[in-house]
């Protein structure tokens, strides 16, 4: 697989599309708290999650699709990225 | 009439009759024993009396679910006082607002949300004395801060003796005032509850409960009191974990629960997502699901999957817990698409329908449902007013609470649901006043006027959109908007979808013209 998907763009291009469309993707920065801040609920996170171990054959544990591992762009790009590795 | 014991008297008579038998599991953290759990509440009970909690009051429980908070409920109980759980993840200002309203005299409380707390306290007044845990886990956390002070760690004191009318806990639901009101529930509320479930449900000390609801939510109440009651062994999921349809389906299968209860949406998303096949869950013998409509393709395809516990429709607000009840026999027909109907009123309640003028109607005829026995509310916490609104009262002096929801009695007997008479929904399992997501937009500094919709769903059962117009015509961005509600708001109101229009729409009498937002929406 390639190793050098940009999953940062992926999974920001993925959130607009999906749930935030119109928005400016300025507005969305790597940081922002996506679960804590309302951004997105908890039924958003597992869409978000089924879409990317879908498209890129990946497996996440219970223990990872939670809060602390996905609250953030760069959480969950870094997350996927040591899937793929 | 049956004795009814207190709360609290059902977990000692449990511990005398199975003490080592486990009482609640905690995955990852660890378990303990009724002996153990009997002992820490005690430890407890002896540490808030002599702080000065006295029978009757009210004492705040800020804390995750985990056994530290069972002990903390229990140990509250046994020193006579009401238990006052909050979620520890709202608003600080929310939970401060609850504590305040009801003017707890304690508050078990974790170290991380000690200096939030107490900021947001400061604006309302003089916090109370807090009883701080350096966390959660296995009841660890909590003997811990008993050890600092206590010489002896031998339990001294006896258990307050409870009567039936005394207050066992408050929970808080959405208000449509835009603040929080609390349902004062009296031992003898719950416990003629957690007896209607014992007839029904038949639990034994084999029996192993899932704890999905969060303790300030009333599912919580038969998970934790009925397992209590009959010595079986109660399995707490965390608040993170209970949104993981996969990890909850595995967690079904090696806890070897036998008694499900939770709202419907996460039962849908396991029947979606949780690859149940793959789980071996033969151990499970009940489903229980409440709190909202359960949409009929998601019960079906879960039924399929596993076909054979028995389902049962509950209904009920926080007021009185359940009152109605329905059994769902699989499989649900192909051609079926209406919703199940709620059911037969519990045997331990009455029930009647009535008209706008408090008349009762005929079988067939909608009306707003009504229950009146052991296990309906005393009132509104310090809200005589909305008590007094929440109430018919008979003649002979029957006290019927008012549900808001309007139903029809089929010919069997059962109850249909069909949809409320004021501007509550559910969501989630959680009870939503439209009205207290407004006044928390009306807060935003650019926002002039806001109005909140409910639209049906066939996915989440129902969708929330909210529509703003601003001051000077400026708007804030999506994303900064759910942020901002994320701060006054608990998430599971904040609005799914959100629009900006010049003005809201009027009508002739000047008011919101909620009907024409519909077709905006």
């Amino acid at each position: 697989m390639d190793a050098n998907i940009d999953f940062t763009q992926a999974v920001k291009g993925y959130i607009l599309e999906e749930f935030l469309p119109g928005e400016n993707p300025d507005d969305l920065t790597e940081d922002l708290p996506l679960i804590s801040g309302g951004i997105i609920d908890s039924i958003a996170t597992l869409k978000l999650v089924l879409h990317f171990e879908e498209r890129y054959g990946i497996v996440l544990e219970a223990h990872e699709a939670d809060k602390e591992h996905l609250d953030t762009i760069r959480d969950i790009a870094a997350l996927l990225a040591s899937k793929v590795r | 009439m049956k004795t009814r014991d207190s709360l609290h008297h059902a977990l000692a008579a449990a511990a005398g009759r199975h003490p080592d038998r486990i009482a609640i599991v905690e995955p990852e953290h660890g378990s303990v024993t009724y002996r153990e759990l009997a002992w820490l509440a005690s430890r407890l009970r002896d540490r808030l009396i002599a702080n000065g909690v006295l029978p009757g009051d009210r004492v705040g429980i800020y804390l995750h679910k985990s056994i530290d908070a069972v002990a903390a409920i229990y140990g509250i109980l046994k020193a006579g006082a009401a238990y006052v759980p909050v979620d520890p993840d709202a608003p600080p200002s929310r939970n401060a607002y609850i504590m305040r309203n009801c003017d707890v005299r304690t508050i078990v409380i974790e170290r991380n949300y000690e200096a939030t707390f107490l900021a947001e306290f400061a604006t309302l007044g003089a916090p109370p004395p807090l009883l701080v845990l350096d966390g959660t886990g296995a009841g660890e956390p909590l003997a811990r801060v008993l050890d600092q002070a206590d010489v002896d760690s031998t339990p001294a004191r006896a258990d307050v003796v409870s009567a039936p009318d005394d207050l066992a806990y408050i929970l808080y639901t959405s208000g449509s005032t835009g603040k929080p009101k609390g349902v004062m529930l009296s031992h003898e509320n719950a416990t003629s509850f957690v007896e209607w479930c014992s007839d029904v449900f038949r639990p034994d000390s084999n029996d192993r409960f899932s704890s999905h609801a969060p303790f300030h939510f009333d599912l919580s109440i038969l998970d934790i009191h009925v397992a209590i009651k009959h010595g079986a062994s109660l399995v707490l999921v965390t608040e993170e974990r209970g949104k993981d349809p996969l990890h909850l389906a595995r967690l079904i299968a090696e806890q070897g629960i036998t008694i499900w209860y939770s709202a419907p949406s996460i039962l849908g998303l396991m029947a979606q997502f949780g690859h149940l096949p793959d789980h071996d869950w033969s151990s499970l013998r009940l489903i229980l699901f409440a709190g909202e409509v359960f949409p009929v393709k998601h019960l079906r395809t879960l039924c399929e999957q596993v076909p054979h516990p028995r389902y049962f429709n509950l209904y009920g607000p926080t007021e009185t817990n359940v009152c109605t009840y329905y059994e769902v026999v699989p499989p649900v027909p192909e051609e079926r698409s209406a919703p199940y109907p709620i059911g037969r009123v519990c045997e331990h309640l009455c029930s009647k329908v009535v008209d706008e003028n408090g008349n009762e109607v005929i079988a067939g005829e909608e009306g707003e449902l009504c229950i009146t026995g052991h296990g309906v509310m005393q009132g509104y916490w310090s809200l005589p007013e909305q008590t007094a609104r929440g109430f018919l009262i008979d003649v002979d002096g029957t006290r019927w609470y008012r549900t808001g929801d309007i139903v029809v009695e089929a010919p069997d007997g059962n109850y249909t649901y069909r949809g409320r008479r004021d501007r509550m929904v559910k969501r989630r399992g959680y009870r939503v006043e439209l009205g207290e997501i407004e006044s928390g937009l009306y807060r935003h500094p650019l926002v002039k006027e806001a109005a909140v919709i409910a639209l049906p769903d066939a996915d989440a059962g129902v969708r929330i959109a909210a529509f703003l117009s601003s001051k000077d015509g400026q708007t804030v961005s999506l994303i900064a908007l759910k942020r901002f509600c994320a701060d006054e708001l608990p998430l599971y109101m904040i609005p799914d979808q959100f629009k900006w229009l010049d003005a809201l729409p009027r009508t002739s009498t000047d008011k919101t013209d909620y009907q024409r937002l519909k077709e905006f929406a």
